[in-house]
């Protein structure tokens, strides 16, 4: 029998359906893999066999009534962010130790509406905090990818750095992200899978541990375009819970995949070309312009003149709103207690002893930002940056711009515990740099695979959309996915 | 609203001796200006969909939301909305079409999320204003705002030696913070615009104003200066939960304030909180120990906005409010202005007053109603809905007045009988014998036995007229007090040729 944990979502839909194989060995086969892999790869926090195991022979028994939903019996990650009932959900911190919700966030209750199968919770940076996966309380993630000849590890991009590794190395064939400033693009560019952040307020953040609650959006990581577009359909949704959620019919992704590029306009911002860009990344965005041109979009030099204020203003709204997120997590309801003499003391030691280093230096840069005689000079300005970074979209799109090429990141993978970015946050932060201007703009972006670096490693290529136009993009990123014609296997060494 | 920019401050009165405080150096004037933080009257909680209802067990009405769980978000409550825009109709203010929630970020285990979602910078309501009733002169009180904000939940430290406890069930609670403009100058005013704002909101049915039960409270801001001089440095006194405490608050504060200055003192701007039990104030915080709130627009919620459409139909929707009834009641049943407003202090009363003077002497109705019926009501600790004499009761007692039928001192027996017997008053007086006596025929028979019975008497009245009293109250007691009155003393006079 082939590897069962080797099949598109598609593909495995179609081998359910045909009763190939059922929910149960395609389950098996996962959990199997997972209990193989995960030691090496650190990519699952928690595993859920049993769960697993009961919701695949749930979904057995609809397919033979013939009842089955678009993912009936897909096996799925989920990140740690997303609340799951009475499972696991600590957001990779310490300070959510033991917390298990008493509620299912609304993305994964789609998801069981649509018949996915569970198969546990994915690592990830500490409450998405970071774009390595080294900030997690559990440890970093490995990136099943290694540079050809080398034996180092590599870090999978964060923070979605549990979900890309498990999703590139067959231990889930889709899982949810998250992307707040880039985490589930980044990541998905590090291990050669697609990722989509859509819209915001595409999908609702309801029962997602928030961050930073005006730019986090869920989305899928999948092994292929075709993939991310039948979860996308089934994460999106209106949610009356979510009051930033927008009451929009959600398409179907997955028809719009083949619709092809012909007589779209492709934009390309010439602010992205960075000092000191390797050679490499330039020449994948010129080769994926050429290939979406190949099959007749017409290419357009554009700009974006406030693209460069996009980092230092996202490094302000996003600590600024974490800041006051993470309040709830005070030692006093759930999770970590670290008492002390008194109340403050309590407050102070539970959240020394539960949140990590880039935790901390987040709340604390968002404190400041807000704080009496900082605030117009820090938060005032990012927000009208903001609304800069914005119009210098809308402007784009009215233009005539369809959708907009971007390099997804400006490296490939790089080594776990990397001294460059150890040393200095900052150089951590430029990861984001081609990703954080969506999410200040609240647009849609995938990351697609488009070429290997001279290592062997995969890099990926940005598409940008306007609002609520998702379906442009999953058309465009299979055009490159196609023309690419990649073979994304990572040699197995785990 | 410590953390809020200075307001440019206007004085929109003009001094009045009468409420001068004096001091050692001479007259001292006092500046009040209120924030009443009045609970919402709704069903549900402003964000989360738990109930509101008082007195359940403790943490009974706890959502996920309430508990501020990993991920759970707030969704408006709609009904919360319409309260406060209701309340802003009726405080004659300006209603902003467009509203922003804040946090208010601070730490605290009755404040689960670590923020109270509140309205800082735009609320929901702008300008307004409050008038009062101070003997015979009305006066303005202005209103700078009104903004929807977050109840916290409630610590309890006296139920375990080392732990404290907490109870969720206020958390998220709507609350109406309705913040006035320092027009207030005395502890009477301060206290008589607690009771107007508590009777506006009744009426509208937006808060209860049960004080004691903590669903209006004051947060008080308290300086004082020389008459008509510049504003002094303002202490906040927090939670003030009677209109009694509020203005012993406001008495033993100003004091304080004088006595620090004329002794060359200056006041530090701070936090005190009352003590019912001392009838003092004591400092709670000073400005520099201030949290610094770091409010921001809460992210997880558009701005609230709503089009003229809304606050028409809630404008159509609205009840007559206790200033307009009053001067329709001065206009329509002739009463007094003070008579007026005491019979429009609650809504109830009110309508009650209107049930009985409908059709009547109006005036008449009043003193019943005010004498009477709550002087009864008062001493018997009661309010007007447990009262046993009903309107159409009342009504049937003035209409035997008001037709001559019995006298007003029999009306008061016949009101003491209502009270504690019922039944109907009409039929008591014609069963009862208490009809008043003005055939004067009748009269005249008591008369003449009385003089015919007492010649000692009808001697002395005739030097000392003054004596005429006791033959009318003779008659008075012979007749079952059921003589007219008017009748008794004219025949009286003639019969004993007294001018």
């Amino acid at each position: 029998m082939t590897d069962l944990t080797r099949l598109s979502i598609a593909d495995a839909r179609k081998g359910l359906d045909a009763k190939t194989f059922s929910a149960r060995e395609l389950t098996d086969a996962y959990l199997a893999a997972i209990e193989a892999a995960n030691p090496a790869l650190n990519a699952y926090v928690a595993v859920t066999p049993d769960k697993a195991r009961d919701m695949a022979e749930a979904s057995d028994a609809r397919i033979a009534k013939g009842e089955a939903g678009p993912l009936e019996g897909i096996p799925l990650g989920i990140k740690d962010l997303f609340g799951t009932k009475g499972v696991h959900t600590q957001a990779a911190s310490h300070i959510l130790d033991g917390f298990k919700p008493g509620y299912e966030s609304s993305v994964t209750s789609n998801l069981w509406r649509d018949g996915a199968v569970m198969l546990g919770k994915l690592n990830m940076d500490e409450f998405a905090m970071g774009s390595s996966n080294e900030t997690s309380y559990y440890g970093p993630v490995v990136n099943p990818w290694r540079a050809k000849g080398s034996d180092t590890d590599l870090v999978p991009g964060g923070s979605s750095g549990g979900s890309a590794s498990a999703v590139a190395a067959w231990l889930c064939a889709g899982a949810t992200a998250t992307d707040t400033g880039g985490s589930i693009r980044q990541p998905a560019a590090f291990t050669g899978t697609v990722g989509i952040k859509p819209t915001y307020g595409r999908c609702s953040r309801w029962g997602v541990v928030a961050f930073a609650s005006s730019l986090d959006q869920a989305g899928p990581i999948a092994r292929t375009v075709e993939d991310a577009a039948l979860m996308m359909t089934s994460m999106s949704g209106f949610d009356p819970k979510d009051s930033t959620s927008v009451d929009l019919a959600v398409p179907d992704f997955a028809a719009a995949v083949e619709r092809g590029v012909k007589g779209l306009v492709i934009g390309v911002p010439r602010e992205y070309r960075m000092d000191g860009m390797p050679q490499e990344i330039e020449a994948l965005w010129q080769e994926g312009l050429s290939w979406l041109k190949a099959e007749g979009a017409e290419i357009r030099d554009i700009s974006l003149p406030h693209t460069k204020y996009a980092l230092p203003a996202y490094y302000i709204v996003a600590p600024a709103e974490a800041s006051s997120n993470l309040a709830r997590y005070d030692g006093v309801k759930y999770g970590l207690r670290v008492t002390g003499k008194d109340i403050t003391d309590l407050y102070e030691m539970s959240r020394a002893a539960g949140f990590g280093r880039e935790v901390k230096r987040r709340v604390m840069i968002g404190t400041y930002v807000l704080s009496a005689g900082y605030y117009d000079a820090y938060y005032v300005r990012a927000q009208k940056v903001r609304t800069l970074i914005k119009r210098d979209f809308e402007q784009v799109f009215a233009a005539g711009v369809d959708a907009i090429l971007t390099p997804a990141t400006p490296s490939a993978a790089f080594g776990i515990g990397d001294a460059a970015m150890k040393a200095d946050p900052v150089k951590m932060y430029l990861n984001d740099i081609f990703t954080v201007t969506v999410n200040m703009a609240g647009l849609p972006g995938i990351a697609v695979p488009a070429g290997m670096d001279g290592q062997g490693l995969p890099l990926g290529l940005q598409l940008i959309g306007k609002p609520f136009d998702e379906e442009t993009l999953f058309a465009a990123a299979r055009v490159i996915e196609r023309s690419a014609g990649l073979d994304l296997s990572p040699a197995k060494w785990w | 609203m410590p953390g809020r920019n200075a307001l440019t401050i206007i004085d929109t009165r003009t001094p009045n001796p009468k409420s001068f405080i004096q001091g050692a150096t001479g007259d001292w004037e006092v500046i009040i200006g209120m924030e009443v933080h009045a609970q919402v009257t709704s069903e549900s909680k402003l964000f989360s969909g738990s109930s509101t209802l008082f007195g359940n067990p403790p943490n009974a009405n706890v959502s996920f939301v309430d508990a501020a769980m990993p991920g759970m978000l707030p969704v408006i409550n709609e009904e919360c909305v319409r309260q406060a825009v209701r309340t802003g109709l009726g405080l004659k203010a300006q209603i902003n079409k467009r509203s922003i929630f804040d946090r208010k970020n601070y730490f605290y285990p009755d404040l689960p999320q670590g923020y109270q979602i509140s309205q800082y910078k735009d609320p929901i309501v702008g300008e307004g204003k409050v008038l009062l009733d101070m003997g015979d002169e009305t006066i303005e009180i202005g209103i700078e705002r009104l903004h929807l904000e977050q109840d916290a939940g409630k610590s309890i430290h006296d139920q375990h030696p080392s732990m404290s406890f907490v109870d969720l069930n206020r958390s998220g609670v709507a609350l109406m913070e309705i913040v006035s403009k320092p027009d207030l100058r005395s502890s009477d005013e301060a206290k008589a615009y607690l009771s107007k704002l508590r009777t506006i909101l009744r009426y509208l049915g937006t808060c209860d104003g049960n004080m004691e039960q903590g669903s209006m409270r004051a947060d008080i801001n308290v300086s004082v200066r020389k008459p008509g001089g510049a504003f002094g440095t303002r202490c906040e006194i927090k939670n003030v939960n009677s209109m009694r405490f509020a203005g012993q608050a406001i008495e033993f504060e100003a004091r304080r304030q004088i006595d620090i200055l004329e002794s060359g003192g200056t006041i530090d701007q701070e936090t005190r909180l009352y003590d019912p039990k001392t009838g003092e104030t004591r400092s709670m915080r000073s400005k520099e120990e201030a949290h610094d709130y770091r409010y921001f627009p809460d992210p997880d919620l558009l701005p609230l906005e709503f089009d003229d459409a809304f606050i028409a139909m809630l404008a159509e929707g609205l009840p007559e409010l206790p200033d307009e009834k009053k001067a329709r009641f001065v206009r329509d049943y002739g009463v007094t202005p003070y008579d007026a407003m005491v019979l429009t202090l609650e809504k109830e009363s009110g309508d009650y007053f209107e049930a009985v003077a409908k059709g009547r002497d109006g005036k008449l109705a009043a003193n019943w109603m005010i004498n009477e019926l709550f002087g009864r009501l008062n001493k018997e600790g009661k309010s007007l809905a447990e009262s046993p004499v009903d309107a159409g009761q009342l009504g049937a007692i003035v209409d035997l007045i008001g037709s001559g039928a019995i006298s007003g001192k029999i009306g008061k027996d016949l009101f003491e009988i209502v009270w504690t017997e019922g039944g109907d008053p009409a039929r008591i007086v014609d069963e009862r014998g208490m009809k008043q006596v003005t055939d004067t025929g009748a009269i005249e028979k008591i008369i003449d036995e009385i003089i015919a019975a007492n010649p000692d008497q009808v001697e002395k009245v005739k030097a000392k007229p003054t004596m005429i009293g006791w033959f009318v109250g003779q008659a008075m007691k012979v007749s079952g007090g059921k003589a007219n009155p008017q009748a008794l003393n004219a025949l009286m006079k003639q019969k004993l040729g007294i001018e």
